[in-house]
């Protein structure tokens, strides 16, 4: 769905295709993972304007470049062909070309940055017939929750949506920073305290996506992953039916317990949900997540993380 | 009485801190026992340790730049191999040491590696090539280094005495905070950055004013060596933004340590304040560095090649250009963060346009060498590197510029290639090629050429060995700062990177191989004429190395390259300039103000991390009492006698007989 209309020439196409295979492929790696790898709207919008970016300027660098080195090679001192010309040092009609050609340039990448920074706001809603997924994502120390106010249900590190549906994204934060991240999907984006963030995504077919964060949160930083799920329609009925009303609901008590810090937390779900927990959270109702507890092996000034090392 | 301090501070269960302190506390013993036992205690008091010379300042500087680099390579090369290992593996760092790795790598090569150098070079190279005996605040010139190397000191007491952040080198609340991060971590941090602060706004403060009021006669501003110019936007960006630095850590340490709410999460903090204000001197902040590389690449663009710069007023233009919109991107680090289109179009086209400067910049390079006698030396070969790295990570900087673009890539390995491109491929770069290229100004010998070569190649090939698949890896999803990683198809690039890291560490054993050979064959490498390159600009009519105070009679300059227009004449006329009328000398006297404020501010910082407050009160006091002491003092100049001055200059025109002889006879001058 080309939502932009800028250059979209067959070569990016072409490269599109070809560099997260070829890469990969010297990599030994199946072709997927990537941020050149789009399965959704949005990540293709990213990836096209990535590298539609960098062919434009590899069309001026790549010259500049060749020209450095010819210049540098053609006019060394054990070069008798080339004139040594002392006093050359300014000329008007290079001046002038030296100014326009990177400002040609930007002017060009900056109407790309001025239409792109719109059509991908990441508050914006997707254009399509289907009616959006809500999700709440709370970023916790270590761990995501994501609440499904429509379905009633929550899970934890697990991201299951229904193929070509937008899934329109709240995310807050009852901790630190982080950012909410599926390279796959596309646009990632800050999840803080106190503010809620809007994301729209999308993603076109089945798959299994890595999510990540992707801004550093302390200790627990690097299991800070969820798996994302994108699942034929119907069958996101079906798993919402599974998980409504089975295992625990997500009360205040049980947040309270999420709100601790630990690291590595297996994907779970909540079949019950309280429904005005995410704004509670939002808002700062309910106090962010109190960090580290004492406990452990006293260390003068030194931190002990709470869940066991690596 | 100890405050927070105890024995359980000394990582005596942790094998990696507790054997590199002790290994640097043997090495510092040694260090110790030898100057004492050679008796050079007197020499280093009275020549380095008071002193105001400028270029001992800056020598100093210099030295205490490459020991942090290396310490931040030391931390590299941990944080490289360790990944490596942790694929669906533990590694060998936790996660509270990795952290503390990553932080400190970050903190000590951008303030205490490279800062240090930069700040080296512009103080050893200013007022020579304006033309001038010193600084224009010598005594407050030494206070600013020393500060610095205060900072310094705290960051690596960390090591041994505690722990250093684990919040990444801009330690973003509310995870510096101390409810998430209650350790002395943050603390050190601080404290170590918030008295180098000072020390560097001081020198900031400093050259500006030296180049704006201390240039000899005729040494107009367009006349200026470029290098002046970038070291003036660069004490500009100092003098502008190091405030910001200080008045939002300063904000953070009330947070901290009087549980103040300027970034709190609860309680009306604002976080993204934080973020804002640390970001508003950030960026400028890489440009504080990199504007003197490019100066030192213009420099040597131009002498390498026999030819005026090309575009001299073009360059002047695209610096201050560069000097300007660079305060005004600091939002392209958080575009995620969901400030809306308007606000990320905005900076993203300012960021964008920065490219502009420094594109103008590399064509004049390169038509600087159009027409030129291209010499490929040493200094010229980190040129070349520069122009095709920079390039490169100006290319994928405007990439991250572009907000749907940085969506994807942000605070991923691919930015992590970026600015390592940029800094390495040119600060970095161009701090070797300075090194390189002054080094005969200021110790009197040139370096080793051949091992010079070996070291550069290494270096190159290795960034690019390392840096690579970084770029992959962000754009197979990886983000930075991953203490252990689960996915397979990362495993290959990781694997490549640490083969570069490898070579990199060979440049590094070739760097100090070059250092080696050269010390020994000091003698056959000797700059007897003081210009070793056929240079340009005022400091090659200095002796190397130049006396204390510089020039003998202040330089009369009638055109652009002053020293180039000087050695023209004399070509021409097949004489020198007849010998001067001599007078004696002013110079400031040594003080020991600048080594014993720094003393106190390390034992004051270190106090505050510890909440030792009794010490604290005694250090600050001793520390500002240091000051007015100083500024009671009654004599604060001494005279060098004529005979003095003629016989140190009358040594020099001897030796410039010799090259004008050596000049005619090989014609090197048109
Ligand atoms: C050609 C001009 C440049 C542009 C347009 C540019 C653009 C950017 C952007 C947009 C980011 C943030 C990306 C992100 O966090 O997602 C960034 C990061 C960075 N850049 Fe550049 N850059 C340029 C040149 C430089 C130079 C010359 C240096 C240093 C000498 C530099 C050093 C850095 C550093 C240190 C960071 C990352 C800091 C961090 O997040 O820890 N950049 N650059
Ligand atoms: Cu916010
Ligand atoms: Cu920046």
């Amino acid at each position: 769905m080309g939502r932009l209309q800028i250059p979209k020439g067959s070569l990016c196409r072409a490269l599109r295709g070809a560099l997260p295979c070829g890469l990969s492929s010297v990599g030994l790696a199946s072709c997927s993972g990537g941020v050149l790898d789009p399965l959704g709207p949005v990540g293709a919008e990213n990836a096209t304007i990535l590298i539609d970016s960098a062919v434009i300027m590899l069309a001026i660098v790549v010259p500049t470049i060749l020209l450095a080195f010819w210049v540098a090679w053609r006019y060394r001192a054990s070069n008798p062909r080339g004139e040594y010309l002392p006093y050359w040092s300014y000329s008007g009609r290079v001046e002038a070309v030296v100014w326009s050609i990177p400002t040609l340039t930007v002017m060009f990448l900056g109407g790309l940055i001025w239409i792109g920074s719109y059509e991908l706001d990441p508050f914006r809603p997707l254009p399509s017939k289907v009616r959006p997924l809500e999700v709440q994502v709370v970023s916790l120390d270590w761990k995501w929750l994501f609440i499904y106010p429509q379905q009633g249900i929550a899970t934890i590190n697990q991201l299951v949506v229904p193929a070509a549906t937008p899934v329109h994204f709240s995310i807050t934060s009852a901790s630190v920073f982080n950012a909410f991240f599926v390279p796959r999907l596309g646009s990632m984006i800050y999840a803080m305290p106190g503010m809620v963030s809007q994301l729209h995504l999308q993603a076109d077919d089945p798959g299994q996506l890595l999510g990540i964060s992707a801004q550093f949160s302390g200790d627990g930083f690097s299991d800070m992953q969820f798996q994302v799920k994108s699942v034929p329609a119907a069958d996101f009925g079906a798993w919402v039916a599974s998980v409504r009303g089975t295992g625990p609901v997500l009360d205040r008590a049980a947040y309270a317990e999420l709100l601790q810090q630990a690291q590595r937390v297996p994907p779970s779900t909540y079949g019950g949900i309280d429904p005005q927990l995410f704004l509670a959270v939002a808002n700062q109702q309910i106090a962010p997540g109190p960090g580290p507890q004492p406990g452990g092996p006293h260390h003068a000034g030194r931190e002990v993380s709470t869940s066991g090392k690596d | 009485m100890l405050g927070k301090l105890d024995l359980s501070a000394i990582p005596l269960s942790q094998p990696i801190p507790l054997i590199t302190s002790f290994v640097v506390i043997l090495i510092a013993v040694a260090v110790l026992i030898l100057i004492t036992a050679k008796g050079w205690w007197p020499y280093l008091w009275h020549e380095w340790i008071t002193s105001v010379d400028h270029k001992r300042i800056g020598v100093m500087y210099c030295l205490l730049g490459v020991v942090m680099l290396i310490r931040g390579f030391a931390d590299a090369i941990m944080m490289r191999t360790h990944q490596a290992l942790a694929i669906d593996a533990p590694g060998y760092l936790p996660p509270e040491h990795y952290d503390q790795v990553f932080t400190a790598h970050g903190t000590i090569m951008i303030l205490f590696g490279a800062m240090p150098l930069v700040l080296g070079f512009m103080n050893f190279l200013v007022p020579l090539q304006l033309g001038v005996r010193d600084v224009a605040f010598p005594t407050f010139n030494s206070v600013g280094f020393w500060l610095t190397a205060s900072g310094a000191l705290l960051v690596n007491v960390s090591l041994f005495v505690g722990e250093f952040a684990r919040t990444g080198w801009l330690p973003y609340p509310p995870l510096s905070e101390t409810t998430y991060t209650p350790g002395v971590g943050v603390d050190y941090y601080l404290w170590a950055v918030q008295i180098s602060g000072v020390g560097t706004l001081i020198t900031g403060i400093n050259i500006v004013t030296t180049v704006l009021k201390m240039r000899c006669p005729g040494m107009s501003f367009l006349r200026m060596p470029v290098f002046c110019w970038t070291a003036l936007a660069s004490c500009m960006l100092i003098v502008a933004t190091f405030p910001i630095l200080s008045a939002t850590l300063a904000m953070l340490t009330l947070d901290r340590y009087l549980g103040w709410h300027y970034f709190t999460n609860t309680a009306g903090g604002n976080p993204m304040m934080f973020v804002n204000l640390v970001w508003a001197w950030g960026h400028p902040e890489v440009y504080i560095l990199v504007l003197p590389a490019f100066g030192i690449f213009s420099e040597i663009f131009s002498t390498f090649s026999g030819k005026p710069l090309f575009g001299y007023r073009s360059m002047v233009a695209a610096t201050l250009f560069i000097c300007i919109v660079s305060m005004m991107v600091w939002l392209h680090h958080f575009f995620t963060m969901g400030a809306g289109p308007a606000v990320n179009t905005f900076f993203g086209i300012s960021s964008s346009i920065i490219a502009v400067g420094t594109g103008v910049k590399i064509y004049n390079w390169i038509f600087t060498m159009y027409g030129g006698r291209v010499r490929f030396e040493v200094p010229m070969l980190w040129s070349m590197g520069f122009i095709f790295t920079f390039i490169i990570g100006g290319l994928t900087g405007v990439l991250l510029a572009i907000p749907p673009a940085d969506f994807v890539t942000h605070n991923s390995m691919f930015l992590v290639a970026h600015f390592h491109n940029v800094i390495i491929g040119g600060v970095v770069f161009g701090i070797f090629a300075g090194l390189e290229f002054w080094f005969p100004k200021a110790f009197g010998f040139r370096l080793h050429e051949g091992w010079g070569k070996v070291a550069f190649w290494f270096a190159f090939i290795g960034f690019w060995v390392t840096f690579t698949p970084l770029y992959v890896l962000g754009l197979l999803g990886m983000t930075r700062r991953l203490q252990h990683i689960n996915i397979e198809a990362w495993r290959p690039w990781l694997y490549i990177s640490v083969i570069g890291v490898g070579i990199l560490i060979l440049g590094v054993i070739s760097q100090v191989m070059q250092l080696v050979v050269s010390i020994r064959d000091r003698e056959t490498l000797r700059d007897v004429t003081g210009d070793p390159w056929d240079g340009r600009s005022l400091e090659w009519a200095t002796p190397s190395p130049p006396p204390f105070f510089n020039f003998a009679v202040m330089p009369n300059v009638e055109g652009e390259e002053a020293y180039w227009g000087i050695k023209l004449r004399a070509v021409e006329t097949q004489q020198l300039s007849p010998e001067p009328k001599y007078e004696p000398i002013h110079m400031p006297v040594n003080s020991p103000v600048g080594f014993f404020t720094a003393f106190f501010t390390t034992v004051f910082g270190f106090a505050m991390v510890w909440y030792i407050w009794w010490l604290a009160s005694v250090a600050l006091v001793a520390a500002f009492v240091g000051f007015v002491v100083f500024a009671w003092r009654d004599i604060h100049e001494f005279e060098v006698p004529i005979e003095q001055v003629a016989s140190v200059d009358r040594a020099r025109r001897a030796a410039r007989e010799a090259l004008l002889e050596k000049l005619t006879r090989q014609e090197v001058l048109p």
